[in-house]
């Protein structure tokens, strides 16, 4: 199992370093003059050719991949903000707890929420319970994120004035960013809970259980629900990367100074140090949850352990 | 335990299951009884409705769609299908218990087979720790020939045979009153179906279990049973005691099932089926079910239908025609 897992973090530095690769092309091909767009309009040619010189553009395309690569993975420094002079790195690190802070918080509810749900319509399936779950998740699945967040500010902002609707520092600012995730987390996690445990209750096993005289409670939660999980857990990790890499919208209709906002910000002001700094984060953020859902698989599922087990022995004499 | 008591009585059983509009009857007006320590085979081919009988037994049809419509199941005198659920859960693997067609997916695949026993086992043995229940488990194990130190092992690091091991230890590890083994072998090769029923064959003897076996192998009933019930859509059409169902068939059907088994000593290049398809569960027709695949049918069978009626003392038979008299045994 330990030589698996090494194994998978060989290969997740490979993927980092083609993250790191592609960013820096695309980043070098990208239209628009970063020393033009810091100096503003007022300034001369002189004045930004040699700003431009002085960061370094004008060298070669492999002498500055090599200084990016060498500056990243040898001296781990992403380098300093072309637009506001701080270390790229130590202001990722003020901004991150932010993100993951609203990401986290929109995983666990939207489990603690989409579960019950899910379940319920499963347990009920046909029946009035079942249709009313299943339409509003329908519903909320339709509806674009982006409109529901900003209706969620017209009321709850502007009509009602229970909520701030943009900043940080307090709880109350966590609410609606949280609460528009939320919507679309826990209407996609309810269906798909549903369809999972629908599966599993007409499975053999679960007859099974019935007929050694188990009472129904338990044979959800002991039978049915950690097989059911196992498609669910695929998706919760794509949906935590997915939440967080998709922090740039919902940091931007809120006003919160978290990654996605820095990484907004360093592309429209073409502040090369910011993109880089912040795609490599999310793509290592992205890699490990990847790697933990893995693990969570290998974890609760038996089999796919003992298949870990066997491809982190290729090579090796086979334990029996 | 010696003296034939009826054990098991099952009176006008009707189970249905609906699907939107349509009504399938699985299981039409069914009495059978079975005496301690007793075998019946239930045959019939597939979607006769044998194993509904045995989930109806049991409760455990699916919720959604199945519904037992009317009759009785006395089990001791208790009817089985007015108990609180509660009531039944006490009786599941405890006094009735099931072993299931197929083993590949009668388990639970995330749960060590250990666990999965001594969970039947706790249920039953209140008052038992879980040290103890554990034991009794490695017992079981050991009971139906696998080393017990496997207990700790995966559904998935067992074969076939094995499985169904674990599922026959699991549905005796409460010392059943009454085994419900639908098609026990049917999902196993031959030399392992031969291991598993002698498995089943020695257990029962040893707790003196009454057992209802589904199987469309008609050389298994003769093998294990001492009663034969056929089901034909959903209706028991002849039932008597294996000697007397064998050697003379007294419905059209069995005679039919009979028929359709190849005879090794002739030469013959082909099987004889039985003419036609089985009728639409969800269709009731008037008359005889058997009635438009039957060579000896006439105009009655196909506007009434027979009710049982007995031939010979046990042997009962639904068929208006006398067609075992005139068949040498």
């Amino acid at each position: 199992m330990w030589r698996y897992i090494l194994k998978r973090i060989v290969w997740m530095l490979v993927a980092i370093v083609g993250v790191a690769f592609v960013i820096f092309t695309i980043l070098y091909f990208t239209p628009g003059n970063p020393a033009e767009l810091m100096l503003g309009e007022s300034a001369t040619d002189e004045e930004i050719s040699a700003l431009y010189s002085q960061l370094g553009l004008d060298q070669p395309y492999i002498i500055q991949l090599g200084k990016f690569m060498y500056d990243t993975f040898i001296r781990f420094d992403f380098g300093i903000s072309w637009l506001y002079k701080v270390n790229v790195f130590d202001e990722l690190m003020t901004r991150l707890p932010r993100t993951v802070v609203i990401g986290l918080a929109t995983m666990i509810l939207t489990m603690i929420i989409g579960f019950p749900l899910g379940i319920l319509a499963a347990r009920h399936q046909g029946k009035w319970q079942d249709y009313g779950i299943i339409g509003i998740c329908m519903l909320f699945v339709s509806l674009p994120g982006l409109w529901l967040a900003i209706e969620c500010v017209v009321i709850f902002s502007l009509n009602l004035k229970w909520l701030p609707s943009n900043g940080i520092g307090s709880f109350a600012h966590y609410i609606l960013p949280v609460m528009t995730g939320i919507f679309a987390g826990v209407a996609s996690n309810a269906r798909q809970i549903r369809s999972s445990m629908l599966e599993t209750i007409r499975a053999d096993f679960i007859t099974t259980a019935r007929a050694k005289g188990q009472k129904e409670g338990v044979i959800v939660r002991r039978h049915m629900l950690p097989n059911a999980m196992m498609p669910v857990i695929t998706m919760l990790g794509g949906m935590f990367s997915h939440i967080v890499a998709g922090s740039t919208i919902t940091e931007k209709i809120f006003g919160i100074p978290g990654v996605g906002l820095y990484l907004l910000n360093g592309i429209t002001y073409r502040d090369y140090p910011v993109v880089r700094g912040c795609t490599m984060f999310l793509g290592v953020f992205s890699v490990v949850v990847m790697l933990l859902t893995d693990l969570c698989y290998a974890w609760l599922d038996p089999r796919i352990k003992a298949q870990y087990a066997a491809q982190g022995a290729i090579g090796l004499r086979r334990k029996v | 335990m010696e003296q034939s008591e009826k054990f098991l009585s099952v009176k006008n059983l009707v189970v249905e299951y609906t699907q939107g509009k349509d009504t399938i009857h699985a299981v039409n007006k069914v009495s059978f009884e079975l005496e301690k320590g007793k075998t019946l085979g239930l045959v019939g081919e597939t979607g006769a409705g044998k194993t509904s009988i045995a989930k109806a037994i049991l409760r455990i049809l699916p919720d959604v769609g199945a519904s037992i419509k009317s009759g009785e199941i006395l089990l001791n005198g208790k009817n089985l299908i007015t108990i609180p659920e509660k009531e039944m859960q006490q009786i599941r693997g405890n006094v009735i218990s099931m072993i299931f067609q197929d083993p590949m997916t009668a388990l639970n695949p995330l749960m060590t087979i250990g666990a999965q026993i001594a969970e039947s086992i706790s249920l039953h043995n209140a008052d038992w720790d879980s040290a103890r229940c554990s034991k009794e488990a490695v017992k079981m194990l050991e009971m139906v020939g696998i080393p017990g130190e496997r207990f700790g092992e995966y559904p998935f690091q067992f074969s076939g045979g094995m499985k169904q091991r674990v599922v026959i230890a699991m549905a005796l590890s409460c010392n059943p009153e009454l085994l419900l083994a639908d098609e026990p072998t049917t999902a196993l090769d031959v030399t392992i179906q031969a291991q598993v029923l002698n498995l089943i064959r020695e257990l029962r003897k040893k707790l003196n279990t009454s057992m209802i076996l589904i199987t469309h192998d008609l050389g298994v009933v003769a093998e294990m049973c001492d009663q034969v019930a056929t089901v034909y859509a959903g209706h028991i059409v002849e039932t008597g005691s294996v000697i007397d169902v064998y050697h003379n068939p007294a419905h059209p059907y069995t005679e039919g099932l009979f028929g359709a088994l190849p005879v090794m000593n002739t030469e013959s290049s082909r099987l004889t089926p039985i003419p036609g398809t089985v009728p639409d569960p969800a269709v009731i027709a008037e008359g005889c079910p058997f009635a438009p695949r039957c060579k000896y049918v006439t105009e009655k069978c196909r506007n009434e239908m027979p009710s049982l009626r007995e031939i010979t003392p046990g042997h009962f038979t639904a068929c208006f025609e006398n067609i075992g008299g005139n068949k040498n045994a």
